[in-house]
Parts: structure tokens; C-alpha cells; sequence
């Protein structure tokens, strides 16, 4: 597709931005009818909604005068089901959290209970290179998801085959690591389940290269396209001050221009070792949320080529007895490593009481988890802090005043993930 | 890294307002009196040493039953956790809410994010907020009956909002 048009365009950087004039609606002459307030439902299964979440909005015409926004459609007990789970019979359910990047659920979860352990600090480093670039995948596949998703709900069916396409090629190196498209449960308490092939990592900046020629496509598409322009560039604004008391982080944040991410302000596993880029937007309309996560895809790949070049050799898990499994042969032959298998499945891993509030950035923002643990071999509460939560309830205050056509790219970009959002 | 919110809490509130603070696994945390709540939320964010402008979380715990905690303690905790974009440093607030009157004040009018995290912990806890906005279930059903979290409510229990007939299948 990329052999049809030169190679030499560039991305518009998120900072510059295309002036193509556009008229409000205010600016019209529109003969002033009478109108009543009309109640409008739309959801909780809505075509253009790529998400279970309901609106109740109350419309004037084609202006929105009041918004309720109702979750809770995709709530699964996350919390309650994990207090009746070993620590290691989680990682399934964090996949589930934010399904379109379940690695960076995995690694959120798996930190925190790390440092309850007291090992964070000794996680061989081949694991969390592993890490970084597994999750820095995840975080592309993400991000594709809500560009491609939004741009079809815009009308650019194109876009959306076109970031699938991608995602496809990503989600099928990481079947290869892991043996599952989305629910990975990659992640193991101490490190990862298995080790990386070497040749993965080749694989996988070919698959860059494809993924580059793919962005450019994306962003030839959209980013001069005026009808996709017309219905992002100036709607549904949040103010830095709005998105820091409603706390709002991620991609969505920062194109309000509060430049936080967790990545380089509290630098956890060893993102401090490489050279990135945090991209924000200067005025936090829906075309900035679009910019800041096509600058982020590309960021993410500088990562992983990093991380790639400098992985180590090594252990892919701690060798603490308390988290590892003792390898095969001495379990089939020993009854020592027999009894520490069976009770490490059985009873699962001891957690040391104490609470800990753990956070990262995933996909949307930053993922918390605050567990509170008894000494059991099962968490007494185990609390996600989902970053799309705030984004979505701030809807609630930014569709007032909006159109009805605007609640689709505005939805949109907000990237609500109906996992991770009502748990 | 943020035993200075904690020194400037201390120096502040002392009139019994603070119960105790600590700092564990690398997490700094003060124990409120529920009734000063507010007071303290709104000085942290006010304090241009603390400025606690970011609303990051808010859930309550239940203890019923754990086994590290004293008996005669309140049953639930109200936990709270903020951050400081501009000093980068977080704290986490506790406050004790008794089973009998499972209520404190809201943090809506310091921080607008406050108002979902409450709805949630009053959906699936039952601690009420007083002065809340709008204080409804948000991820159960209206018709659900009880608070799922907490630790007298069973797992398996269920409540179909659909009642099946009798004699049908399923």
C-alpha cells in the first residue's frame, strides 16, 4: 500500500498544527425555532460506540444540554473475585482489565505485588527488558485500537482496516511469546513465564517497519482530512486544570498539556536507560488526544529498539524459591520440589502483610493498584485505579453544550475501555 | 520521598485532627480523624509545600475479620490517594468509618474526580458521603440490594434483576 505514495512525507508532529478554517454553527444564520428539551438514550449498545456505557442525554435541538453517563455494564467482580484467588490466579483477571493491552495490566499487577515481597528491587533484568518491550506493544496495540476505532466511527473505514491490520501483525508476534492474542497472562510474579526467543526481537522490528509505512498511511488520511478535522479540532476541550482535579493521565492528559507520565516521572523497571519523548497537545481538543497517541506509537517503537539492542542474557524469573517453581526434573524426582510445587499452586505465593499503592502507565494513563495484604496466600483487597475512569466520568461535564454528532469522536478518544473502566 | 507532606501535616494539625502517620514500602500515609477529613484534604491541596492538586484514587477498605487488625477498631477505612504533579510526591489518607455510621464528608468541592470514586465506594461499600452531589450506584443496578465488597456479603450469592420462572430451565 505504502508503494503508491512517496516515501519522503512526514508526520505532522502534534505541535503542528494545520490551520484549514472552519465554521461553527454559532457563526451561521439559523433562524431561531423553538425547541424543548427531548431525553436521548444512547447506548448501552450503540453502533457508535465501541464500548458498553450508556448516555442519558437531554437534547435541544442537536445541542446537548445535559449528559448521564452510566457504566458498569461490563462489571465482572474483579475485586471481589480476586480476594478468593492465589496472587499468581490474578494475572488472568488483569488481563481482562484493559483488554487491548493486557500486558501493561500485567505488569501493573505484577510490580505491586513485587514490591510487597520485598524483590522488587532484584528482578533479573532480562525480565524487565522483556517487560518494557512487551509492554511497549501492548501500549501500540492500544493505541492503534482507539485511532483506528475512532477514525471508522468518523466515516474512515480505511483508517480503521488499515491500524487493524497493524494491531494484527503485533497481536500475532505476541501469540508466538505467550500463546494468546489478548487474554496473555504473560506476566508471573518475579518476572515472566517464559523466556524470549532471540530471533522474536527480529521479527518484531520488521514488523516496525511495516507498522512506520502504516502510520504514514494513517496519518496522509487523516491529518489533512477535513471532514475528520471539522469534527475533532477545537471539540470537547479540557483545561490542564480540569484534567489535574479530575484526575486525568495518559494519552488524554497530556494533550491538555500537563506533560506527567509515569514512564519518565517516577521511572520504574528501566525506562530511565532510554531516550524518549513525552508528546503533549497545547489545547486538549479531540485532535490533540489523536496527535499525542500517534506521537506515542512512534515513541514506544524508539523503545522497544532500544530495550532490544541493550537486553541482556539471563534469568527470566526471580530465583526466590517463594515466587520460581522449581524446575521440572526435581519436582518428578524429589519430594522437596515436589512439596514446594504443589504448595506454591495450591496455597499460592505468601504475601508478607502490608499495603502498597503500585502505579504505572498503561495504555490510557496511570493503572494504580492498591492491594492490602494479610499474610494469606490471597490478597485481602486487591483495588485497580482505572485510568480511562476519570476520563469517561469528566464526559459527563464536556458533552453539556456539545452536538449529538460530537459524542462519537469525543466517546472516541477518550479511548473508554469498558474492561478496565467497571471492572 | 514525601516525609515532607507528612512533617508539614504533623506541624500543622495539632489538635488531635491526625491520628498517626507512617511511611511503608516506600508509601506515605496519615491517619485522619473522620471528622477533620476535609479540612485535612483541602490543606494539602492549599499548601504550596504539599499542592496536592491531582485526584488519583479513593476506595474504602473493609476489615472485618483481618486478622492483623485490633477487633475493637472501626470496621471500614476510607483510603484515599493524591499526588502533587508539581512536587511529583504522593500521599495516601486514611480515615476510619464505623459500621454503625458508615458516613464522611465529601471531597467533591476540593476535587471534581472525587465524585465517581465515592459513588463507587458508597456502591460497593455503603459509606455514604455527606454533602455528595449525587450519590447513586454506579456499577451495580439500582434494584441491587446490599454492598457486593463487602466482607459479609458472599460471593456466591446472586440476585438475577430478570427473576426466573419457575419449571423453566436455567
Amino acid at each position: 500500500m505504502s508503494d503508491s505514495h512517496d516515501q519522503d512525507v512526514n508526520l505532522v508532529p502534534p505541535t503542528r498544527r494545520v490551520v484549514l478554517g472552519f465554521q461553527d454553527a454559532e457563526d451561521m444564520e439559523v433562524p431561531d425555532l423553538p425547541t424543548e428539551p427531548v431525553p436521548l438514550n444512547m447506548g448501552p449498545s450503540h453502533p457508535a460506540m465501541h464500548g458498553t456505557v450508556r448516555m442519558v442525554l437531554e437534547v435541544e435541538g442537536e445541542k446537548i444540554s445535559s449528559a448521564d453517563i452510566q457504566i458498569g455494564y461490563l462489571h465482572r467482580c474483579f475485586e471481589k473475585e480476586s480476594e478468593s484467588a492465589t496472587w499468581t490466579q490474578i494475572f488472568p483477571y488483569t488481563d481482562r482489565l484493559n483488554y487491548i493491552s493486557p500486558m501493561l495490566n500485567n505488569i501493573g499487577y505484577a510490580m505491586a505485588v513485587e514490591k510487597l515481597l520485598g524483590i522488587a528491587d532484584t528482578i533479573p533484568e532480562r525480565a524487565q527488558y522483556i517487560r518494557v518491550v512487551v509492554g511497549e506493544v501492548s501500549r501500540i496495540t492500544d493505541h492503534l485500537t482507539c485511532v483506528g476505532a475512532s477514525a471508522m466511527e468518523l466515516g474512515a473505514f480505511t483508517v480503521f482496516l488499515y491500524a487493524l491490520k497493524a494491531r494484527e501483525w503485533l497481536f500475532e508476534l505476541l501469540e508466538e511469546i505467550c500463546g494468546a492474542r489478548l487474554t496473555v497472562s504473560y506476566m508471573r510474579i518475579g518476572g515472566v513465564v517464559a523466556d524470549m526467543p532471540d530471533e522474536w526481537g527480529k521479527k518484531l522490528l520488521d514488523v516496525f517497519a511495516r507498522i512506520r509505512d502504516v502510520m504514514v498511511d494513517i496519518s496522509k488520511l487523516l491529518d489533512r482530512n477535513r471532514i475528520f478535522r471539522d469534527r475533532m479540532d477545537g471539540i470537547g476541550i479540557i483545561t490542564k486544570e480540569d484534567a489535574i482535579s479530575w484526575g486525568i493521565t495518559g494519552p488524554v492528559g497530556r494533550s491538555t498539556g500537563l506533560a506527567y507520565d509515569v514512564r519518565k516521572d517516577h521511572p520504574y523497571l528501566v525506562y530511565d536507560r532510554f531516550d524518549f519523548d513525552v508528546p503533549v497537545g497545547s489545547v486538549g481538543d479531540n485532535f490533540d488526544r489523536y496527535a499525542v497517541r500517534i506521537e506515542e506509537i512512534l515513541q514506544s517503537m524508539r523503545i522497544i529498539e532500544q530495550a532490544l539492542a541493550q537486553m541482556p542474557q539471563g534469568r527470566f524469573i526471580h530465583p526466590d524459591p517463594r515466587v520460581d517453581l522449581p524446575p521440572k526434573a526435581e519436582v518428578y524426582n524429589s519430594i522437596e520440589a515436589m512439596i514446594a510445587h504443589f504448595k506454591l499452586i495450591m496455597d499460592g505465593i505468601h504475601v508478607p502483610p502490608g499495603e502498597i499503592y503500585s502505579f504505572t502507565e498503561a495504555g490510557n494513563g496511570e493503572l494504580g493498584f492498591y492491594i492490602v495484604a494479610d499474610g494469606t496466600g490471597r490478597p485481602w483487597k486487591c483495588r485497580v485505579r482505572p485510568p480511562c475512569f476519570p476520563a469517561t466520568a469528566v464526559l459527563g461535564k464536556l458533552l453539556p453544550g456539545l452536538f449529538i454528532a460530537d459524542v462519537v469522536p469525543t466517546f472516541g478518544m477518550m479511548n473508554m475501555i469498558g474492561g478496565e473502566c467497571d471492572r | 520521598m514525601a516525609q515532607i507532606v507528612l512533617d508539614r501535616l504533623t506541624a500543622q494539625f495539632t489538635g488531635g485532627e491526625l491520628v498517626e502517620v507512617g511511611s511503608n514500602l516506600g508509601n506515605e500515609w496519615a491517619r485522619v480523624k473522620r471528622e477533620s477529613w476535609s479540612a485535612v484534604a483541602k490543606f494539602l491541596r492549599d499548601d504550596p509545600t504539599t499542592r496536592m492538586e491531582m485526584f488519583i484514587d479513593l476506595t474504602a477498605v473493609d476489615r472485618l475479620g483481618l486478622r492483623t487488625w485490633p477487633e475493637d477498631a472501626p470496621r471500614f477505612d476510607v483510603v484515599v490517594h493524591l499526588y502533587s504533579v508539581s512536587h511529583k510526591h504522593r500521599v495516601r489518607l486514611y480515615a476510619a468509618v464505623p459500621e454503625e455510621d458508615p458516613s464522611i464528608d465529601t471531597l467533591v468541592p476540593i476535587w471534581a474526580g472525587a465524585n465517581w470514586y465515592e459513588r463507587e465506594a458508597y456502591d460497593l461499600y455503603g459509606v455514604r458521603f455527606k454533602g455528595h452531589p449525587d450519590l447513586r450506584r454506579i456499577l451495580m443496578y439500582p434494584e441491587f440490594v446490599g454492598h457486593p465488597l463487602r466482607k459479609d456479603y458472599p460471593k456466591e450469592k446472586r440476585q438475577p434483576l430478570v427473576r426466573r420462572q419457575a419449571g423453566t430451565r436455567e
